[in-house]
């Protein structure tokens, strides 16, 4: 007994270390560089000029709530029906679904460029009909779309997922002491399948929040998000680099993040995750 | 009500799908536009292939996989060994740490990485941003999706076989290896596919932890979409939509035909 804790203690020691190294110094110094000038000085100076950053943050939680408030009003509907077919169907459903998610998020953005521009296929369409063209890239409109095609697999996984696992008895039970459809959904389907809902929600909220490529290739620079300030305050031209606001904006963001989590597992009573990650 | 449920799943496939349609058809488009198809030709297919950068950044990519995958899963089970042998709050604690990958956004573990080895490199000259970051990042966040495929399996061991294979004789070490590990492979080679298949994704820590020296293929493609149109990039796309569509068919193929009962499980 005494040689397995010994064992036990050796074997998440390489993991301890690695740890404290990668990922808590880092944490502490995002915190260092968010307190401090660039001479190392302690300062409040970073934190209260996030202040002019507001209208950004705000910007950035608007596109991000409509988006998943989108995904979750499209993926609902999708995961139910495949949860009803035959098995074998469903797991073809269900590969046809992740298959996209496979892909490199940045080109199957770069392909709605191609469907969205100026000249671009939606465009000729339209004019091919006799009608007059519209711009759509470059707008808050195209952030979303690209939001929500990137992330729609990330919302329905988890909802599948718990929708597989309420018994049919259930339901029955419900419809033989006389619920009707809409009751069965809102009585027994909706509560259940809450912590699917959740695991969706917040593997749609947190990368659409902090996205700064989506806004780039879709928004060409007009909508500038949070994630794109970050970036430039870091990998931007050597005038506009500035680690210490840098550190401050993704300090925010971190907390921003965590309290939106917390709330959300609020309403997730039960512990046990729909998520599939 | 069928109907409906029938078109409505119809759209939504149709909107996963379309944009991919549309790469597909465009790499194959003997003109350099993004909207006038000229015509039938393999010419991008051709160019791509002669793309140094591309196919340097494909080669990082997969041994950053590889290695960062190898890496993570040796470090990860060990560890998940070890947590799973911990008990109230410093299980806890440990458990809450190795998450914070998981849950931060990307963008943040990147820049805290980033702070960190710039802060070092700032501290010891001669050092720079490339290979060694580029792989400690990854290496860094595969780590919580090992353990996390991990240490569940290691919940369902019977502990008793363990101590029966010392109580006969056997050191703690070897009977690791000849009792724990054939019980729990099936979570270490699913912690190693996601592992590898995380690292070959990412883009947002690469791009700010690889410097110029050691960019991946989706640096490059990120670089390449800032540059006028290339239709490389939908020949490059639609190769890579194939091997992925091969493999999870083949995956699947070999799931159904292997046992039926595993069929709920995704991944």
């Amino acid at each position: 007994m005494k040689n397995k804790s010994l064992l036990a203690k050796f074997a998440s020691a390489p993991y301890t270390v690695w740890m404290c190294i990668f990922v808590i110094v880092p944490i502490a110094l995002v915190v260092y560089y968010a307190f401090t000038d660039a001479d190392g000085n302690f300062t409040f100076g970073n934190m209260t000029s996030i202040v002019e950053y507001g209208s950004t943050f705000l910007i950035s939680l608007k596109l991000a709530l409509i988006s998943t408030v989108i995904c979750l009003l499209m993926a609902y509907p999708v995961a139910y029906t495949i949860s009803k077919m035959k098995q074998r169907r469903q797991s073809t459903m269900i590969m046809l679904v992740m298959l996209p998610m496979w892909m490199n998020f940045l080109i199957r953005t770069y392909a709605w460029m191609t469907i969205l521009e100026g000249n671009g296929l939606i465009n000729r369409f339209v004019r091919m009909l006799g009608g007059e063209g519209f711009s759509m890239i470059n707008t808050d409109g195209a952030v979303v779309l690209g939001m929500v095609y990137n992330f729609l697999p990330y919302m329905i996984l988890p909802i599948y997922t718990v929708l597989t696992k309420i018994e049919k008895s259930t339901i029955e039970a419900a419809q033989d002491l006389g619920a009707n459809r809409l009751s069965v959904f809102r009585r027994v389907l909706l509560p259940m399948s809450i912590p699917g809902i959740i695991s969706g929600i917040t593997m749609v909220f947190v990368p659409a929040v902090s996205t700064f490529v989506i806004s780039k290739l879709l928004g060409g620079g007009k909508t500038f998000l949070i994630g794109d300030i970050i970036e430039n305050f870091f990998l931007g031209n050597t005038g506009t680099v500035n680690y210490n606001v840098g550190a401050a904006l993704s300090l925010v963001l971190m907390i921003l993040i965590l309290i939106s989590m917390t709330i959300m597992n609020h309403f997730d009573k039960d512990e046990s995750s729909g998520g599939i990650m | 009500m069928k109907i409906i449920s029938k078109v409505y799943n119809f759209l939504v496939f149709g909107f996963l799908y379309a944009p991919i349609v549309v790469m597909i058809v465009y790499s194959f488009n003997s003109k350099k536009s993004r909207t006038d198809f000229g015509g039938f030709s393999f010419r991008w297919y051709a160019e791509l292939f002669q793309d140094d950068i591309i196919l340097r950044s494909l080669w990082l990519s997969l041994l950053v996989a590889l290695l960062s995958a190898i890496i993570a899963t040796v470090i990860g089970t060990a560890a998940s060994v070890g947590i799973h042998s911990m008990k109230g709050l410093k299980r806890r604690a440990y458990l809450a740490v190795n998450n914070i990958p998981v849950v931060n956004p990307d963008i943040v573990t990147a820049i805290s990485m980033m702070i960190l080895f710039v802060f070092v490199i700032t501290k010891f000259n001669g050092l720079e941003m490339g290979f060694a970051t580029l792989l400690i990042s990854h290496i860094t966040f595969n780590i919580p999706y090992v353990i996390l495929s991990v240490l569940p399996k290691l919940r369902g061991l019977n502990p008793n076989i363990y101590e029966a294979a010392q109580d006969l004789g056997c050191p703690p070490g070897k009977a690791f290896l000849k009792v724990v590990v054939p019980q729990i492979t099936e979570g270490i080679v699913t912690g190693f596919i996601m592992a590898f298949t995380l690292s070959l994704d990412d883009f947002v820590i690469s791009y700010f932890n690889s410097g110029s020296s050691a960019q991946t293929l989706p640096v490059t493609i990120y670089s390449m979409t800032k540059r006028p149109y290339s239709p490389k990039i939908n020949a490059l796309s639609t190769l890579l939509f194939l091997s992925v569509m091969i493999l999870l068919v083949m995956v699947n193929l070999r799931k159904t035909n292997g046992n039926n009962s595993k069929k709920g499980e995704l991944k």
